[in-house]
């Protein structure tokens, strides 16, 4: 029996920030002053506010300690877990006041959050079997194999609304019958873990925080369905997911979770790792199913749909980590729960991965129909250094960017398609004043030129003309036509690729197009970027009224762009300048100005 | 994908041969092993030279074409050796939007390197990559397995020195 559980982060935002090490010399720290046998230390998944990490949290009372470094451990020992006096000043600012320390539910960050699919990660060791049992897990599992019908959990999933979280929000329960009405002697059940939008990490922090409920839910779904084998195919660049996945399953089989006559009721499931290998095309069902077989990843065209005929060329359903996270509970409190969540046509809660110019990064899970605004504002705390708020990019290189206009928009599936951008797998990266939506674009754009697997023209040749337009745009050699020839090559590459990745790969133009045209306008009539990011089209100029004629600018121009006499305003040779930007590093009195 | 020129002499070790004897005997009659092959035989060799590959498609009966399809079409295979340091700067949306490309521009600066290669004396490689899941400490880049987060182009050369030996 402990008197106090230590939960320390062990995710790969924490972990990156050190919270291995803060383990060990807590744990040493513990051992030197006899506490080891009181104070227990537990490891779990992400607790979400990721930039203020490595992240602490003590139990039972439950102050929460944030950026929590080595040297800061005999402190917190002596005084909070010997002396029972919480070390203020280390703890999350926002949960002290005067005389009582806040819960962490009830900080801006937490409270409008519903953790659903997230309910266990930062709460239970997920290295550990028991801890999942212990907050109920494979109940749901035991009670359909024991109580219900396949047609009966087909129809709970359909009930309950759940659509995919992948990206495309198809319905769930609908994948599962197709495939279950399919016959075959053999059929699979995949896990799609291949997270591969930059700036999206949700998926892995389920893996890393809560594996079984993936291993669970996939269970139930071979039960559904009549398959026998499972295949996670998750991302090689995630180690300490795939570690403790790979735990999970063995655990699993352990205690008879897995394998043969699961439960005394002659269902047999297996789940095995396969990992992916970089390949950004690879989240598409057909091209992930191809190379779970070892080959390219290259996608084909459906029909057949994997349903009927996907792994090996048997009946095979694709769920997304963060859907399978929902199943179990959708089980265990019934699709009326689930779905008295969200709004009409899109129902539970989704997870986001809130990142880029954003006071409070991390993972944030909030019910479906909550607006932007609330995430910005409230939960993500605004943007920092006082500047003002541009565009939320959602779906990453196949979603778009949202602006201010349209920030109170209600977040679901359809209403985010029809604002031009889509839900996406979650990425939710915020950018300000200073980022320029059309690099923004082409930053997109190299990234699908890079990732186009080539088996299509529309993708393979379209989306590397984009990027020449676009480059054309941002160096300053853009014309007018230019844009509407980005435009309607947007729409040829749209309708006529093979697979998403080709089909969505216009997005990031399009809706940048949509909403900031003007900027747009700027680089090609003015040839001026104004956010100041386009290298291209930067210059410099020095302000005569500040200019004390110090010559510090001058000696420091490595291409001897600058001239002027001692004492009097330096002016800056335009033609000769590169843009390096060390006369303004340099200049002592702000007089250099980039335009 | 672009064509790198392998400029390091590829040297085998009866230890390590062993080792991929080994592991293609086990996956010799699993369908669909190739990529995993692939992957634990990059893990002996530090990369896939095209010795090894011609190992593995011999082992495994399949055409030379298409391992080296494989290869070249994942980004997680190199065909050419990487540094003792590996260095990837995260070129992911929340890294990229917070100034990461001015950390890549400054780390070419400093190892007179262009993203992609290796220096001459083999200590440090340098790449870009998509996106390492620690967005919540964007910019982001790592050092073989050390993560350096929230950094401005200053902190560059202070991270170096430290590898310096």
């Amino acid at each position: 029996m402990y008197r106090s559980h230590v939960l320390v982060c062990g995710g790969t935002g924490c972990t990156s920030s050190g919270s291995a090490k803060v383990i060990e010399s807590l744990e040493k720290e513990l051992a030197e002053q006899g506490l080891s046998e009181e104070i227990k230390v537990i490891r779990t998944g992400c607790f979400g506010l990721c930039s203020m990490g490595p992240i602490m949290i003590v139990y039972p009372d439950g102050s929460f300690y944030s950026g929590v470094q080595t040297e800061d451990i005999p402190e917190i020992v002596t005084e909070h877990l010997l002396k029972g006096r919480p070390v203020k000043r280390l703890l999350y600012q926002e949960t002290v006041e005067e005389d009582v320390i806040k819960s962490l539910n009830q900080t801006d960050f937490y409270r409008k959050q519903k953790r659903v699919a997230l309910r266990n990660c930062g709460v239970i060791n997920p290295e550990n079997i028991e801890e999942y049992i212990a907050y109920d897990g494979y109940e749901a599992l035991g009670k359909v194999l024991t109580e219900y019908t396949p047609e009966q959990v087909i129809q709970i999933i359909l009930d309950s609304g759940l659509r995919g979280r992948g990206g495309a929000g198809f319905p769930t329960g609908l994948k599962w019958k197709f495939a279950a009405a399919n016959k075959a002697d053999q059929k699979y059940v995949c896990c799609n873990a291949d997270e591969g939008d930059p700036g999206a990490f949700m998926d892995r922090s389920v893996l890393e925080g809560d594996p079984h409920s993936v291993i669970e839910a996939m269970a139930i779904a071979g039960y559904a369905i009549g398959a026998s084998q499972g295949y996670v195919y998750v991302r090689a660049e995630y180690p300490i997911a795939v570690k403790r996945l790979s735990i999970a399953i063995t655990q699993a089989r352990e205690y008879g979770l897995l394998g043969k006559n699961i439960f005394g009721t002659g269902f047999d499931f297996d789940v095995d790792i396969r990992l992916g290998a970089g390949a950004f095309v690879c989240g598409e069902e057909t091209a992930l199913m191809t190379s779970i077989e070892g080959k390219r990843g290259e996608p084909r065209p459906r029909p057949p749909f994997p349903a009927l005929k996907g792994l090996f060329g048997k009946p095979t359903i694709l769920n997304n980590v963060e859907t399978l996270a929902n199943i179990a509970q959708i089980i265990l409190k019934g699709p009326e729960w689930f779905a008295s969540m969200g709004t009409e046509k899109s129902k539970g809660t989704k997870v986001f991965a809130l990142g880029g110019k954003i006071n409070n990064t991390g993972l944030v899970e909030i019910p479906m129909g909550t607006t932007l605004r609330e995430i910005v504002e409230d939960i993500g705390g605004g943007i920092p250094n006082g500047k003002k708020f541009k565009a939320a990019q959602t779906g990453g290189p196949s979603g778009g960017c949202i602006p201010e206009a349209h920030l109170d928009v209600p977040i679901d599936y359809d209403n985010l398609t029809a604002i031009g951008a889509m839900m996406g797998s979650g990425g939710l990266i915020i950018m300000d004043e200073d980022n320029c939506m059309v690099d923004i674009a082409k930053f997109f754009l190299e990234f699908t030129v890079d990732e186009s697997c080539g088996k299509c023209t529309p993708c393979r040749v379209g989306t590397k003309r984009l990027l020449e337009l676009l480059d054309k745009i941002t160096s300053g050699n853009g014309e007018l036509e230019d844009i509407d020839r980005l435009e309607e090559l947007c729409y040829y590459i749209k309708n006529n690729s093979l697979c998403a990745l080709g089909q969505t790969a216009p997005n990031p133009v399009l809706s940048t197009l949509k909403y900031f045209r003007d900027e747009y306008v700027a680089h090609v009539v003015e040839k001026r970027c104004p956010a100041g990011v386009c290298k291209g089209l930067l210059s410099f100029e020095i302000v005569a009224d500040k200019c004390k004629g110090c010559t510090k600018c001058a000696r420091n121009c490595p291409v001897g762009a600058i001239s002027g006499s001692v004492r009097q305003p330096h002016v800056i040779d335009k033609a000769k300048c590169i843009k390096c930007g060390a006369c303004m590093d340099n200049c002592a009195f702000h007089a250099i100005v980039k335009k | 994908m672009k064509n790198k020129l392998e400029v390091v002499p590829f040297v085998d070790s009866p230890e390590k041969r062993a080792e991929l004897m080994e592991l293609i005997e086990s996956n010799k009659h699993v369908p669909g092993a190739l990529v995993q092959v692939l992957q634990k035989a990059q893990l002996i060799y530090g990369y896939l030279p095209m010795e090894v590959q011609i190992t593995i498609a011999e082992g495994l009966d399949v055409s030379l074409e298409e391992v080296y399809g494989v290869v070249t079409f994942y980004s997680f295979f190199s065909t050419v050796p990487k540094g003792k340091y590996r260095i990837s700067v995260c070129l992911g949306t929340a890294c990229y939007v917070k100034g990461s490309q001015a950390l890549l521009d400054e780390l070419e600066k400093q190892l007179g390197i262009k993203n992609g290669s290796l220096t001459s004396d083999g200590k440090f490689s340098l790449d870009a990559c998509r996106c390492v899941g620690a967005c919540g400490l964007a910019p982001v880049m790592m050092i073989n397995d050390d993560v350096y987060g929230k950094l401005v182009p200053e902190d560059i050369a202070g991270i170096l020195a430290k590898y310096a030996e």
